[in-house]
Parts: C-alpha cells; structure tokens; sequence
C-alpha cells in the first residue's frame, strides 16, 4: 500500500511501488487528465505537481511521490478555474486538446517561479510537445495572465 | 420523435449510474440531465430542452480543428438562437445507420467537415426554425408570416405576444418539415462568421475525460499490443509464461498478426507485454531498406512506359526549341502522423450479443463497419461511442486497424470491457506513412525566361490503392500522388505529367493534406526557373497567373502583407509559395535565416487564404498555425526511415516535434471572396515547405531538393 496525497486528499493505492504516478493517477485514482503521449519523458503531456515541481509523471515512480503533495489538472484551479485554465479558453489556446493539460500544469509551475516571465523563460520552461501547434496561443496566454496582478498572484498561490 | 432514444439513454445513465458510467458519456447534453426535464428532437440536427437550451448533432469527428463548434454556427445561425445556450453533441453512428443515414457522411478528412455538410446542415437550422414559427403561429392561430423570430424568442407583432423555441419545441416537431427552406445571405450572419468559442474547449482545458484514452466502464481491463515489426508479418509463436504470472495480468491474446496483454492496468499490461517472447514470421519484406526504396523509386523514374496523368499541348517540340532546359530531381521520405494520443479502441462484445466500441475516430461510420465486419455483427447490433481525438491529420479515419484490432481482443474476453492503448512505439512503428516519393521536372523556357514546357515524372506509393481500392478503379493514376502537377494553374502552353506507381510494403495513408509533397516540390522548382529567368519570384509566379484566379489575389494578398520587396535586416531572408487544395487558394510568404552553423531559424510567415466563406475566423487561424508548425518539423527533422523491412525510429527522441522556441510569428490574412467552400484544415500546409524551403535559398544559395534538412544546411 502506497501513501498519497493527490489534489488535497489522502488515497491509499495497492500497487507497485514503481509504477509511474501517471498510471497511479489515470487506472486507480481515476484522474484522466494528465495523459500519456510517450512513456519516456519526451513530450510533457503527463506533467504533474510534486511539491510544486513540474515533473513528468511517465517516470516518477509512484513511491518517490509518498509524503509529497501531487497536484494534477483536476486539482488546479480549487473549486473553480485556474487563471491559466481562464486565459486558456479566452485565447482558445487548445485545439485537439490531448496536451493541453500537460502545457498547463507546466505553465502553473513556470509562473509561481517567475511570475513575468519573458520570452526566453517560456521557452525554457515550456518544452511540453503539441502537435496541433498551440504554441502562439500558449505564449500569449501565459503572457496575458503574467500581466494581470491579482491573476498572476493566485497562479502563484495555487502552484507555489 | 419526442425524447429521442439518445437523450433517454444518456440521462437515464447519468441519473441512476456512478461515476464511471458518466465517464462513458463525458459529451452528454448537461442540461438535459440537471433538469430531467424531457427534451425535444425538432429534427435530427437540434434538439432543444424546455429552458431554450440548443443542442447541435454534429455527424464528423474533433481533432482540433473546430468542426464541432463551426457546425453548430452554422445551425444555429440559420435557427436563429441564442448563441450562448447552444452545446453540440456528436450523432450516434448506430442511430445514423438505423435511421438511413441521416447525418449526411461522418468522414472527417480533406478539410469537408464544414464545407460539405455546410448546406444541409444549414438547412437543418432552418427548417427547424420554420417549423418553431409554425407551431407558435398554430397556437396564436395566427399566419406565420406574421411572427418574427430573435434569439429563441418567437414574437407575433401585432398582437405583442411571445414565446419561446423551449415552449413551442415539442408542438414544432409534430409538424412536417418544410419543403422550400431558403437560406440567409451570409453578408447577414450574426453567428457564424464570428470568432466564437469553441464548445469543446473548456473541458479540455479541465482535464475532463473527453479523449479516446479516457474511457472508463465498469469492470474495464486495459490491453497494451505488439504487432509484427516488419509490416505485413505474422505472428509464429508466444511464450507467455513470465507474463501471465505478473501481477493484473488477466490474459495473453494471439492473433494472426499481433499478441495483446489484457491486465487490470495499462502498465501492468505494457510490463507484461515487454516479457512475452514473441517470434515472428517476418514474410518477403525483412530485407526492405530506405535504401531500396529509393532504388525502387528512381527505378519508377526511369521506366520508359508511364501512364500519362496529364499532356497538354506537344512537350517535346517545344522541349526542342527552347532557349533553355532545366532539370531537378526532389524526394521526401515516409512520415507519421504522430497524433499525440496514441491509436486506442474500448470494445464491450455485451452478454446480448451487442458490440459497443469507444474510439478516437475521424469517420464514427467506417469504425462502425470496421467493427461490424471484424465481430461479425450486423450493423444495427454495434455502437460505435465517438470520442474527442487527440490528434488526427488522416491517420484516423481509412485505416481503422485500431477499431479491428479492439475488437478482436474483446471478443477474445466477451463481456469484458477493455480499452486498447498503443504504446508510443508501436505507433511510430506501425503507422499509415505520409508516402515516400520522388520526382523528376524538367522545364524548357524561352529567350525571356518564360516557362513554355514542363514534363514531370513522379514515383510515388498510391495511398488510394491501399486504403481505397475502389477510389482508383481500374485507373492507373492516384490523382493524390500527381496532385498540384495535374491541375497546376500557372498558364504553361505544354505540359506532361507522368505516374510511377511504386508501391512497397510501407503502408502509406493519408497525412495532412495528402500530395503536399508536390507543393513543394513544383513551388521550389518554380522558384528555381524564376531565378534561373533573373526575376522575381512572386512576378514570376503572377505573370503566369490569369487575372481572376484565386491564386494570383491570394498571392498577391500574401505579398502585400509580408512587404514583399521591402528590406529586411541583413541576416533574413524571404521565400514565397502559392497553392490550391481543399476547396481553398493558399500563398505564403516565409522569412528566415540561417545560423554559422547552419540552423534553421523561421521568423515570420505571413499566410493568405482564400477558402470562399469562413465561418470562425479564429479557428480558420488557429489551423494556419497548426498547418505551420507541422510542416516546419518535416522541414528540420522529421523522416521515417525503413531497415530491415521495419521502421528504425520508435519515439520522439528520433522522431522529433518542434518546440514552443521553434515556432515562428504567424499572420493569417483571410481574403474570403465568397461564392464557394474552402477547407481550412489543411491549405495552409500547401506553400509552408516551399515558401521555406525557398526563403532558405535565399539566405544560403543552396537549393533544398530533399527532405528533411538535418545537417545539409551545415555542410552548405
């Protein structure tokens, strides 16, 4: 039995201690949205919270994640939406959407490090892969949050 | 019909099942089950509840590129009501099927999800709206002529009184249809042709379960699969004995052509997979190779008997008299589509002999036949559940190996839910590949430079012979491998076009705008006589261009928009490209710049499109962008590559996608001149490689022939 603690809540999970947290999360959690694109770590579209660290949770295994705090895109935004999860549907950033959630939790990370980030840092920070070519979207919509004060300053509280 | 049978379902399950059975149904109409309140199906395409609340069927698929929500513009505009109570929801392909196809074609691909269903659909609103009028005009007993409609609300002058499309929803649709339904100008539309947001989006930014890969049903086991490595081999033997005692596993399925572990996980299933020992009857083609390949191909290029898909005029003679003849060969490679969720299928082969499939599809009625055909089912005892898809670009839609496969392994546990993943692997490796091709132009010009003549020899797979065998008949031409030579629209007096069909054992299919490849190819050569004729690519280009065509005003749009002409600092460079396709005219204009060490940087491309109407300008844009990205990657680095009759790369490490860092500033300048329907989803891609590749001469003087650059700039 694995200790975890995903979005605020204590789960206790009956599974391999070296399982990925992503397949934790998606066949026994039932959190499905974080998702799998590669499996290795190259694409981004599984990124999660530990801790408040983006981490690609195709290979953290699920037993490095006990006593930490993971906080996936269900957990985001609280009750309501993330300042993000809003400038991402004003902006319409996502088109198929599969990485979408990945980017997100990766921009949340990005944010409550470096609150205005400038080209240069998104570009560090952001090397989740998008096939539908979000990528123009996903600057602006980081941009515009990083501009709004109160916005920016909750992104940071929720991913600090 | 009153409660349509969907509806019905839909809200009995969300009402009496937990939460798993909701995540089956993540697209359900909300509305209809917070009030339980019955609901109305006016006609097949809109359904609306008693608070006003809209529902659209939309019958193609969602992979990003908007149809969900354009489709739903288009009824609504013509229904006339409020935007801001309008959901869509996708039809039900078994339904489709029992009521004679009813939605019209389901296919999603070739950029017609809107331009082909755009009048019946619009007609659709109509009629429903029409007969909204009618049944309030029968209650007022009033003529209908009298009664103006706003925004749902039905309002009858004279007499002040009004109603809303909820109250009347139910009287509307015991009437007939209309018979006469005229459609509004579209210089009037209020709803569509505006920039509105998309319906799917903010459950995809909410992480909600819309995708194939998040099907959840009770009991459901997951399977992972290995299927021959070299295309077109079979399985020999299995040695199973490790696996089947690793933990969640539930069972080893064999078939002709692939093993599936079925497990309690998708990773325990993928452990498991990776421990069978598995031999394989690897068949003629183990000794295939990229460089065979391209043997076979040049060998396609030197045979003496070609069919003809094209001959105007007499090219020889004037191949003989022109003051000069230019010849280059182009190729490409073998790409995959590489969608970022990767294939998947949920099928329940149900205790009464049903088959209900869950599936990231582009045509929900090919899945269905597939699955039909493969369980040996009628059609009417299989449901097929479209799911929102991660990534099409063709890959989804032909081929439908998944859905067959997904149901094979059900029927291997009949009564067992179980949701099929491909791993990454697997699906680099065993995708329906972008064809590998080459080609051979020559062009004969006179003492002006002028092109006169033009003989192009194309070898390439035909994806039609493989995906759609009845597509190509008894013909020897695959209009897809000789596209933008066939139809080329620059006024050339002579002109030859000649097809090596070489097909090999690659499975090839249709990716994004399929042929883009000879965009690039003629629009770099046409660049290359420009340069050879000492003048200006885009005036080269427009000269050979009449007047009205479509082309030339997007050209010229494209032009004007980049400052074509205008200087740029010193280490930037433009190219420019013109295409059709897809029902649209596309010209680009690209600027670059090329590092010491030979890197590519794209700064800025400027996009027109002319696509006739449009219907939400934003989504139009968004898919420029897309178009952008995804071919700049098959410019940098992205190839498939064959050895020893399978595919050599296998992840993103070796097949690797642009980054945020690489994407370049996009100007998307719609010109739509109306009169016609253009796609979106894939014009854009057209002159993205050879505006590039173009721009890339420029800057460097080397004349990109083949695909994908990888370090040829640096050995420039």
């Amino acid at each position: 039995m694995l200790k975890l603690n995903v979005n605020g809540k204590q789960h206790q999970v009956d599974v391999e201690p070296d399982m990925p947290l992503l397949w934790v999360l998606r066949d026994h959690l039932g959190l499905l949205g974080a998702k799998y694109g590669c499996g290795v770590a190259l694409c981004g579209a599984c990124t999660v919270h530990v801790d408040g660290a983006p981490v690609r949770s195709c290979v953290v295994p699920a037993s490095a994640a006990v006593g930490k705090a993971v906080v996936t895109i269900e957990g985001l935004g609280g009750s309501g939406l993330h300042p993000l999860q809003a400038a991402w549907i004003e902006h319409e950033v996502p088109q198929c959407g599969y990485c979408q959630t990945g980017m997100i939790m990766s921009a949340a990370a990005l944010l409550a490090k470096t609150p205005k980030p400038s080209d240069a840092d998104i570009d560090q920070a952001m090397t989740n892969l998008c096939r539908c070519g979000t990528y123009t979207r996903v600057r602006e919509a980081i941009h515009a949050v990083a501009a709004k004060p109160a916005a920016a300053k909750k992104a940071q509280g929720r991913a600090p | 019909m009153n409660i349509n049978r969907r509806e019905f379902l839909k809200a009995s399950v969300a009402l009496g099942g937990g939460l798993s059975l909701e995540f089956s149904f993540p697209l359900v109409a909300k509305a209809a089950i917070a009030s339980k309140a019955p609901v109305t199906e006016v006609n097949a395409w809109v359904v609306i509840h008693p608070d006003d609340q809209v529902v659209v069927r939309i019958a193609r698929s969602e992979m990003g590129q908007g149809t969900y929500t354009a489709l739903a513009q288009l009824v609504a505009e013509e229904l006339d009501c409020d935007w801001a109570k309008v959901s869509s929801e996708f039809a039900s392909p078994n339904e489709h099927i029992r009521r004679k196809r009813i939605w019209g074609s389901m296919s999603t691909g070739g950029s017609q999800g809107v331009r082909s269903s755009q009048d019946y659909v619009r007609k659709a609103g109509a009629a429903a709206r029409m007969m909204l009028v009618n049944a309030a005009a029968a209650r007022w007993k009033v003529a209908a002529t009298e009664c103006t409609v706003e925004r749902g609300v039905i309002t009858h002058g004279p007499s002040r009184r009004s109603l809303r499309y909820g109250e009347v929803a139910a009287e509307a649709a015991r009437l007939q249809p209309p018979q006469d339904i005229p459609l509004r100008d579209p210089k009037d539309w209020k709803i569509a042709g505006k920039s509105m947001h998309r319906l799917d989006i903010p459950d995809k930014v909410m992480g909600k379960p819309v995708f194939g890969v998040d099907v959840v049903l009770p009991g459901m086991l997951h399977a992972s699969i290995a299927q021959c490595p070299v295309f077109g081999g079979k399985l020999k033997s299995v040695d199973a004995s490790v696996a089947e005692k690793m933990r969640g596993v539930k069972k080893v399925v064999r078939e002709g052509d692939f093993v599936a572990v079925v497990a309690d996980s998708w990773w325990r299933a993928d452990q498991a997979l990776q421990k069978l020992r598995i031999e394989w009857d690897a068949g003629a083609n183990s000794n295939v190779s990229s460089e065979t390949i391209t043997a076979m191909l040049r060998d396609g290029l030197a045979d003496p008997k070609l069919p003809q898909a094209r001959k105007v005029g007499d090219g020889d003679t004037a191949m003989a008299a022109a003051a000069r003849v230019i010849e280059a060969e182009y190729s490409s490679p073998y790409l995959n589509h590489a969608t970022m969720e990767p294939q998947t299928c949920t099928a329940w082969l149900k205790p009464e002999g049903f088959l209900e499939v869950w599936t990231s599809t582009q045509d929900g009625e090919a899945s269905m036949a597939a699955a039909a055909a493969t369980a040996g089912l009628p059609l009417e005892k299989v449901e097929v559940h479209k799911m929102m898809l991660g990534g099409g670009f063709g890959r989804r839609g032909g081929p439908q190996d998944f859905v067959r496969q997904g149901v094979r392994i059900a029927m291997a546990l009949p009564g067992t839910p179980v949701k099929m993943m491909w791993s990454r692997e697997e699906d680099m490796q065993h995708g329906f590949y972008r064809p590998a091709s080459m080609v051979r132009m020559k062009a004969g010009l006179d003492a002006k430079g002028n092109l006169i003549a033009m003989h192009t020899r194309i070898a390439c797979p035909s994806i039609l012979k493989v995906l759609m065998p009845q597509a190509m008949g008894n013909g020897a031409i695959d209009f897809t491998a000789v596209r933008s030579f066939t139809d080329m629209p620059y006024a050339v007096p002579h002109q030859q076009v000649d097809y090596a069909m070489r097909n090999g054992h690659v499975p090839v299919g249709f990716w994004r705008a399929p042929g883009q490849q000879n965009s690039f190819y003629r629009e770099c050569f046409i660049d290359e006589l420009a340069v050879a004729a000492g003048k200006d690519p885009v005036e080269y280009r427009r000269a050979m261009l009449k007047p009205d065509d479509r082309n030339r005003l997007v050209l010229e749009a494209a032009a004007k928009a980049a400052g074509w002409g205008t200087p740029l600092p010193q280490h930037i460079h433009r190219g420019v490209a013109v295409s059709d396709g897809f029902g649209s005219f596309a010209a680009m204009v690209a600027e670059v710049s090329v590092g010491a060490k030979g890197t590519l940087k794209v700064h800025r491309i400027v996009v027109a499109i002319d696509s006739g109407h449009v219907v939400n300008p934003d989504t139009c844009r968004a898919q420029a962008e897309g178009n952008v990205i995804y071919g700049l990657g098959t410019i940098i680095n992205q190839e498939n590559r064959v050895k020893n009759g399978r595919i050599v790369e296998s992840n993103f490490h070796d097949f690797p996608l642009p980054q945020i860092s690489d994407m370049p500033k996009v100007e998307t300048v719609l010109v739509p001149t109306g009169g016609f329907w253009g796609g979106h989803g894939e014009p854009a891609i057209l002159p993205l490689v050879p505006a590039v590749c173009n721009a890339i001469f420029a800057a460097t003087g080397k004349r990109v022939r083949s695909l994908p650059l990888k370090s040829q700039l640096s050995q420039a």
